[in-house]
C-alpha cells in the first residue's frame, strides 16, 4: 500500500507540473491574441482603400491586365497553405491541412498538376513525412507575420504566374522562363479565416487570375464610384496596384492565420488545464483512499495483535 | 461639399495619419501634386518622397512614403504605401548612415539607387518639418 501511495503523490505532482506549463501558454496565447487582433484591424484600412482604388481601376477603366486574365487551359496550378510553425494548437494545422488536401484533389480531379507552397513548420513537416515535393517553405513567424513576408510570398507567387502566363502565350512550352518557381496557371491560398475566438474556419480561396472586387471589405453597395483621372495612366496605376493587392490579400490572410493559431491554441491550452486539474483531483481521490486503506489495515492489525494478546493471556490465567 | 479634405495616410500594416486638411501636397511619378477641396478624383502613383499634409489647424504634417498611391475621390484623399513614415518618427542618423552605406554600394547593388531615394526622403521629411 505504501508504495503505491508513494506513487500517486508522484503522478499527482508531475501533473501538477504540466498544468503550470499549459495554463502558462494558455495566458500567453490569450495575451497574443489581443495583439493579433489589433495587427489585423490596423491592416484593415489599407486592405479596403486598396480594395477602393482596384474596383475604380477595374470598373473605369478597360484595361486587361495579366493578373487578372484567365489563362485559356489551365494545367498547373499553386497552392500556398498557411499553417504554425508550433503544435500544441488542437486541430489548427490539421484542419487546414485537411482543407489543403481537398483542395490538391479537386485541381487533381480537374487535370491539373499541383505546385506545393507552405508557410509554417507544420505544414512542412507533413507534407515532408508524406514525401511530396515543396516547392518552397517559408518558417518561423506563423504568430507574429510581418509585411515583409507578405510580400516576399507574394512576389513569389506573382512571379510564378507571370512566368506561367508567358509560358501559355508562347504556345505551352514547358521551357522555364526564371530560374525561380516554375510556372502556374493559377494560386490558390488556403487559410485559416478568424471568426471569432470560438470558431475559426479554414478557408481555400483562388487568388491568381483576380477576381476584383470580391475583396477584404468591399465599398458599400450604394456608394457610387467617381470617375477617375489615372496619372500616369491606367494601365501604369493597374500595374503598380494589382501586386500590392495581391500581397494585401495574402497579409491579410496571414494576420488572420495568426490570430486563429493564438485562439486555437488558447483553447487547447485551456482544456489541457482542465483535464489536469481533473487528473489531479482523481489521484488525489485514489491516493487519499490508499492511504485511508493502509490507516484501516494497520489498525486492524493492531486490534488483531492486541485481541491475539488478551486471548493468550486468558489461555495462560 | 465638405469643408475641409479628409486625409487618411494608410501604411501596410496601419494607419499613420487620419484627419481634416486644407492641402495634401504629394510627388507622383510625374511630379509635385497639390490637392486642395473640389479637386478631380484621381488615381495617380507615387514616389519615394515626402507628402506633406496642412491639417485643418496646427502644424503641417510631414511624412516619408516609400512608393505607393494617392486617390482622391469626394474630398476624400487617402494615401497608400507599403511604409509610411511621419517626420516626428524618423530616425535622421540612422538614415544619414542608411545613405552612405547605400551610395557605397551603387553598381554592386540593385537596390542601390532605390535605398538611397528613400534614405534622401526620410531626411528631407525631417528637414521640412523643422
Amino acid at each position: 500500500m505504501a508504495v503505491s501511495l508513494r506513487e500517486y503523490r508522484a503522478k499527482i505532482k508531475s501533473v501538477e507540473s504540466t498544468k503550470k506549463i499549459t495554463r502558462a501558454m494558455e495566458l500567453i496565447a490569450a495575451s497574443r491574441i489581443i495583439k493579433a487582433q489589433q495587427r489585423a484591424n490596423a491592416a484593415a484600412p489599407y486592405a479596403r482603400e486598396l480594395t477602393r482604388a482596384v474596383s475604380a481601376v477595374a470598373t473605369y477603366s478597360n484595361v486587361d491586365h495579366v493578373l487578372t486574365t484567365e489563362p485559356e487551359q489551365a494545367d498547373r496550378a499553386a497552392v500556398l497553405v498557411i499553417t504554425s510553425d508550433r503544435g500544441l494548437a488542437g486541430a489548427y494545422s490539421s484542419s487546414v491541412l485537411r482543407e489543403a488536401e481537398g483542395l490538391v484533389e479537386k485541381l487533381k480531379a480537374e487535370g491539373k498538376q499541383v505546385d506545393l507552397y507552405v508557410s509554417g513548420r507544420k505544414g512542412e513537416a507533413f507534407y515532408r513525412f508524406r514525401g511530396r515535393s515543396i516547392v518552397k517553405s517559408w518558417t518561423g513567424h506563423s504568430d507574429q507575420p510581418t509585411y515583409e513576408v507578405a510580400k516576399e510570398l507574394g512576389q513569389g507567387l506573382i512571379a510564378a504566374f507571370l512566368s506561367g502566363a508567358a509560358e501559355g502565350a508562347r504556345g505551352g512550352s514547358a521551357e522555364q522562363l526564371s530560374d525561380a518557381f516554375p510556372g502556374v496557371d493559377e494560386v490558390h491560398l488556403v487559410y485559416t479565416r478568424f471568426r471569432s475566438m470560438l470558431v475559426q474556419q479554414p478557408t481555400a480561396v483562388r487568388l491568381l487570375p483576380l477576381e476584383v472586387v470580391e475583396g477584404v471589405e468591399a465599398p458599400a453597395e450604394d456608394e457610387v464610384l467617381p470617375l477617375y483621372d489615372f496619372e500616369p495612366s491606367a494601365e501604369a496605376v493597374l500595374d503598380a496596384l494589382l501586386p500590392q493587392y495581391v500581397q494585401s490579400r495574402i497579409w491579410y490572410a496571414l494576420l488572420q492565420a495568426a490570430a486563429s493559431e493564438l485562439a486555437a491554441r488558447q483553447k487547447a491550452m485551456k482544456s489541457a488545464t482542465d483535464n489536469a486539474q481533473e487528473l489531479i483531483k482523481k489521484y488525489t481521490r485514489i491516493a487519499n483512499q490508499a492511504r485511508q486503506a493502509g490507516i484501516t489495515q494497520e489498525i486492524s492489525e493492531i486490534v488483531g495483535g492486541v485481541n491475539a494478546l488478551a486471548d493468550a493471556q486468558a489461555g495462560n490465567d | 461639399m465638405a469643408d475641409f479634405l479628409t486625409v487618411e495616410l494608410v501604411a501596410a500594416d496601419r494607419t499613420v495619419w487620419s484627419g481634416e486638411a486644407t492641402m495634401v501636397i504629394a510627388r507622383t511619378t510625374e511630379g509635385d501634386l497639390g490637392v486642395l477641396r473640389g479637386h478631380q478624383p484621381t488615381l495617380s502613383l507615387l514616389t519615394d518622397a515626402v507628402v506633406e499634409i496642412s491639417p485643418e489647424e496646427g502644424p503641417v504634417v510631414v511624412a516619408s512614403v516609400d512608393g505607393g498611391f494617392l486617390s482622391v475621390a469626394d474630398d476624400r484623399v487617402s494615401i497608400l504605401s507599403e511604409h509610411a513614415l511621419l517626420a516626428e518618427e524618423i530616425n535622421v542618423d540612422e538614415a544619414r548612415t542608411e545613405l552612405e552605406t547605400a551610395r557605397n554600394l551603387i553598381g554592386s547593388d540593385d537596390d542601390a539607387e532605390r535605398r538611397i531615394r528613400r534614405a534622401e526622403a526620410r531626411i528631407r521629411a525631417v528637414e521640412k518639418a523643422s
